[in-house]
């Protein structure tokens, strides 16, 4: 039979439409308009899955985003999500759920038997028992991290889309029952742009439930007019199914939007979820109130719900969740639900822990057959997979001792209510500090830190009369603070059949009963944490409340304690015997509730997630097989291999072209940075470290930059192409940092100075051709003059290169004769490929960094970044040359004399040579004054560069060593992570081609 | 001055949106702060001691409060400018280009 619990009429759900959906492998059907709860509900299915640490049988405690029990495993394969409320779930069409934490399945369990085993699981069983040795946790966790845990994460990569929407409004309004859509209504009037968020499908919260009215007419009326008129105002934005995350400083809200997670088609369109961030000028939170469970001894069998959540299944989805229902109160508002069930065909007993009885409530319950039993309380309940008996006992006056027979209820459904606590979470989270009010029961809102307002249920405010206009003049209030007009108030008289009072709601807490040994009080049903586990952590010292959290993990689940918090610390009060304000609360902390962290990326995924760069030949490269590497942002060609060469043979195949006949590197990825203006020459003086005042026209020019402290942290070419124009090149890796750090000085330090910077690195695709052949090779191909006495090295020509306008530096970064040939980039192809056909009788081999790298290696050409670390001063680097005596001031000069820099046992840039001729160093190897048999030993420095150079064919490397410069030819011992000890030789840089002879050919 | 403070917050609905003096209000993701401001680079580095040179390197104020830093429009002009800022609230009271004089603040 299906949908046995539904009532004939009734309810919001559409009975025509019926969706069919599969729970545990088994089909049922539900409505639509059903969320997954109310639709098990109404198929009479209650347990939906088993507890945490004791496996314990358990079924649907609320019908919102508070639920801590009914958690499902949702959808399948690369979509499938854990811990899902299923009674946030909207039910669609082919929607696959399960239950979570059970094996083989939910009914027949084998991790049951925790639960009879629960004496010697009580919270802190795992500190205790696994502590020692400490050396065998790691072992442990193994075990228990499989035993714990809830749902299972998908194993797939997700395919859905999610995005991120970056929001600006006037007023943002978190919340959108009644106190939230009067607030709305009154900021909308006024013309604010106001943003209002409620995470349910439906706006109108609470009222949805429930019956009331508004001068004396049909409450429900009144509130579609409402909806209406907001609806109609062009300034309000309403986001239904969204949820405020986290309030961060500033009114900064982050809130995560459901779109199509109630589909079940995908949309192509659509992204799954969207990821929220907004910043308001002000904030108002009408979030409402969670209602408070009652703590007794097996508190948590499938059929006990809270009140408010009964009465949402009956009147919202028509689901009539028991037919024989004890409701269990310390409120009147609640006795609310006891009618509605009444009036719905179920048969109703009430259990009251206060003596008294309001008379009006008291003459309705008669009139419906009502039995209401005052002063008692539950004390125990009974039936395996749903609660199916309980038992009642007399409470004495000062509820200190249970007095009198033990009566037995035969009931199939247990309503409890425990009066109501605000959802402070965002307001807390937003520093609002809160207080105990001692007439609710609860924590609500004290002092306010940001420019916010709170109103409604969410500030402790119950009484809809009050809250009606309170809330209205509150949304007019901020629209006002903002500079908007007033608009009219408005008086509504709105009532309930039974008001909500301040003075109704009687604390009760268990706690001054003594807790019966064997049984259950679950407080935190989420995490398994009992009455028993808060008094033993109180006994075992945890007496803090963060302590106490932790120690028994209450509030720690992913619903994050929202129905437990406020009686763990009401039982804790009660054990200390002092005032809950002195217990003090846990910290709220972002997320408000668990979400996806595929909202968070956002579209920051997969080629988005970091942009890459490619040069113009990109493609070439790619068609040639290149094998890449990641330069910055920049993919740069690694290099070439042929056939089945590995990495060694294509590198040395790569070398030896370039040194015996015609190499092409693509250099496009250099930062170019075009300088124009007056002062060029000027700045250039105070960036660089050498001297720039006599570069002609037409010449070019290495610089190193150093920051302040004297420290190298960037090189590269200049080229002084016209009166106050030059070409400015950087490192590849360093480009953006160079144009910041011009800009910085240009903009704060020498505002006066008339120069401009502009990155051309992207205008220039750039062709090294290097070698002895690359004369030859060229002049075929420009009509510029490369003669050596007309194109000297070290200078700059423009011209045309197969027929395309192009500037050729004569510069070398191989040690061999090179030209840089830079065209505009939208030709770098078209050259490259022309560059090959004619290179065809040079054998011209492009090469990749790897390549680039050990030729400069065997020049002794630093890599800042490499040999350099940031720490290193042009003298440490031998590089004196470069740096000016003769100018005044230029940026780190100052620093080169502080005692730091000049000290002698600096680190300096040295080369190695091993002895055996044949091991290539480890870069980042350790050199050590003696090899010991394990650390510590005394460092003398370390390999910053090393490679086998097929020119040379033995091994060279570059490294900072102590004093090294006075340490020429002697023997130093660089120890291995194998455990072998390498000998080396300490030479100068230069390995090959000392005089410099070739690159000026 | 805390009344002040709280005035000032709602007169000028502050939500981390900063003034840039060249492109007006926008998010404070778009900006990058580079620490203290009003530390003029010394006109004549080699005649001043290593104490002198040192403390233009290295001494910053980190105070409780009001506090003066460079700031830049790094995914906008990209023009660096001077914001006051107070370090206890993060609130932005004020922003001025480069260049012009150190606000005073009043203490009352």
């Amino acid at each position: 039979m299906s949908n046995q619990n539904r009532t004939i009429y009734g309810g919001k759900v559409n009975r025509e439409k019926p969706i069919n959906f599969i729970f545990n492998g088994k089909h049922y059907v539900g409505y639509q308009g059903d969320t997954l709860a109310s639709a098990l509900l109404a198929n009479d299915v209650h347990l939906i899955g088993r507890s945490f640490k004791y496996h314990r049988a358990r079924g649907i405690l609320t019908a919102g985003s508070e639920e801590p029990n009914a958690i499902v495993q949702l959808g399948l394969g690369a979509r499938t999500e854990p811990n899902i409320r299923a009674t946030e779930v909207e039910l669609y069409e082919g929607l696959e759920a399960s239950s979570q934490n059970c094996w083989p399945s939910v009914n027949f369990d084998i991790g049951a038997m925790n639960n009879f085993l629960s004496r010697i699981f009580p919270a802190g069983f795992y500190y205790k028992t696994f502590k020692w040795p400490p050396s065998m946790w790691l072992f442990y966790e193994h075990f228990i991290r499989k035993a714990a845990g809830l749902g299972q994460s998908p194993t797939a990569k997700n395919p859905d889309r999610y995005e991120q929407k970056f929001y600006y409004t006037d007023i943002t309004i978190v919340g959108g029952g009644i106190s939230g859509l009067l607030a709305a209504l009154g900021a909308g009037r006024s013309g604010c742009k106001v943003l209002l968020i409620d995470e349910n499908p439906e706006l109108g919260g609470y009222l949805l439930d429930y019956n009331f009215s508004i001068n004396e007419k049909d409450g429900k009326k009144w509130l579609k007019k409402i909806i209406d008129e907001l609806n109609s105002l062009a300034n309000v934005v309403i986001l239904k199914r969204t949820t405020a995350m986290g309030y961060y400083d500033y009114n900064y809200l982050t809130a995560l939007e459901k779109v199509t997670n109630h589909h079940v088609e995908f949309s192509s369109t659509l992204p799954r979820e969207r990821y929220w961030r907004i910043r308001s000028k002000k904030v108002i939170l009408a979030q409402g109130a969670f209602e408070r469970p009652l703590v007794f001894a097996d508190n948590d069998r499938p059929g006990i719900m809270m009140a408010s959540a009964g009465q949402k299944y009956l009147s919202r989805y028509g689901v009539l969740p028991g037919k024989s229902v004890v409701l269990f109160t310390n409120n009147d508002h609640a006795y609310l639900t006891a009618f509605e069930f009444v009036e719905k065909g179920a048969k109703v007993t009430v259990v009251d822990t206060r003596d008294l009885l309001n008379a009006k409530i008291s003459e309705k319950c008669k009139s419906l057959n009502i039995t209401v039993f005052n002063s008692y309380s539950v004390i125990k309940t009974y039936g395996d997979k749903k609660v199916n008996k309980i038992e009642i006992q007399q409470v004495d006056k000062d509820q200190n001792q249970l007095i009198g027979e033990v009566e037995d209820i035969q009931t199939d459904c247990v309503l409890m209510s425990g009066g109501w606590n605000p959802a402070v979470q965002l307001f807390s989270q937003s520093r609002g500090k809160l207080k105990y009010d001692l007439k609710i029961n609860t924590f609500v809102p004290d002092k306010i830190i940001e420019n916010q307002k709170i109103i409604g249920s969410n500030n402790g405010q119950f009484n809809l009369q009050e809250n009606l206009n309170e809330s209205f003049e509150a949304g007019i209030a901020a629209a006002n603070e903002l500079n908007f007009n007033s608009v009219e108030k408005v008086n509504w008289t709105g009532k309930e059949e039974i008001e909500f009072t301040h003075s109704d709601v009687e604390p009760y807490m268990l706690g001054k009963k003594k807790v019966t040994k064997g049984s259950k009080h679950f407080i935190d049903f989420q995490n398994d944490v009992t009455a028993a586990d808060i008094f033993l952590a109180q006994r075992e010292g945890y007496i803090s409340v963060e302590h106490t959290k932790r120690y028994t993990t209450t509030g720690m689940g992913t619903d994050q304690g929202k129905t437990s918090n406020v009686n763990a610390l009401a039982l804790m009060s009660h054990i200390h015997n002092k005032p809950v304000d002195e217990i003090g609360h846990t910290t709220f902390r972002p997320p408000y509730a668990p979400q996806t962290i595929g909202a968070i990326a956002g579209r920051s995924v997969d080629k988005l997630f970091d942009p890459e760069r490619k040069t113009s030949m990109h493609e070439w490269h790619v068609e040639n097989k290149a094998v890449f590497e990641d330069v910055g942002q920049w993919k740069r060609p690694y290099y070439f291999p042929q056939n089945k060469e590995d990495i060694h043979q294509a590198v040395k195949r790569e070398c030896l072209a370039v040194r015996n006949s015609l190499g092409i590197l693509d250099a496009s990825t250099l930062g170019k940075i075009d300088l124009q203006g007056s002062d060029a020459a000027k700045f250039l003086n105070m960036i660089y470290t050498n001297a720039w005042s006599k570069l002609e026209i037409g010449s070019c020019r290495y610089g190193l930059m150093c920051n302040e402290h004297g420290m190298i942290f960037d090189d590269g070419v200049t080229s002084r192409l016209g009166e106050n124009h030059y070409h400015m090149t950087t490192t590849t890796g360093g480009a953006a940092r160079v144009m910041s750090w011009l800009e910085e000085f240009l903009q704060t330090e020498w505002i006066d100075m008339k120069v401009f910077c502009t990155s051309v690195t992207e205008q220039w695709a750039v062709l090294s051709v290097s070698g002895p052949n690359s004369r030859d090779f060229l002049k075929d191909l420009t009509n510029i003059d490369l003669s050596k006495e007309n194109f000297p090295f070290m200078k700059f020509r423009e011209g045309e290169v197969c027929g395309v306008k192009a500037r050729i530096f004569r510069i070398s970064f191989t040690g061999e004769l090179s030209f840089e040939v830079n065209v505009p980039a939208r030709y770098g192809r078209y050259v490259w490929e022309k560059f090959m056909e004619h290179g065809k009788k040079y054998n011209i081999t492009p090469y990749g960094t790897e390549a680039m790298h050990v030729l400069r290696a065997e020049k002794g050409f630093i890599i800042v970044g490499q040999d350099t670390d940031g720490s290193v001063t042009p003298s440490d680097m031998n590089m004196d040359w470069i740096v000016s005596k003769k100018k005044e001031d230029f940026l780190g000069k100052r620093s080169f004399t502080r005692p730091d820099t000049i000290r002698h046992d600096r680190k300096k840039f040295v080369g190695l040579l091993v002895n055996d001729k044949k091991t290539i160093l480890p870069e980042g190897s350790h050199i050590v004054e003696k090899a010991l048999k394990q650390p510590p030993m005394k460092m003398l420095g370390h390999v910053t560069s090393s490679y086998y150079s097929p020119t040379l064919g033995y091994p060279i490397a570059l490294a900072m060593l102590k004093d090294g410069f006075s340490k020429m030819g002697e023997q130093v011992v660089v120890p291995l992570m194998n455990g072998k000890i390498i000998e080396a030789t300490v030479t100068d840089t230069i390995f090959y081609d000392k005089e410099g002879r070739r690159n000026n050919e | 001055m805390k009344l002040q403070r709280q005035q000032l917050l709602i007169n000028n609905f502050f939500m981390f949106i900063i003034n840039c003096p060249y492109c007006g209000e926008r998010d404070q993701t778009e900006f990058t702060c580079h620490g203290e401001a009003h530390i003029a680079r010394p006109d004549n580095p080699s005649e001043i001691s290593d104490e002198e040179w040192g403390r233009y390197l290295f001494f910053r104020e980190n105070p409780k409060g009001t506090h003066f830093e460079r700031w830049t429009h790094d995914h906008g002009c990209r023009r660096w400018f001077n914001v006051m800022r107070d370090t206890v609230t993060d609130e932005i009271i004020k922003t001025y280009k480069m260049g012009e004089a150190k606000p005073v603040i009043s203490n009352e």
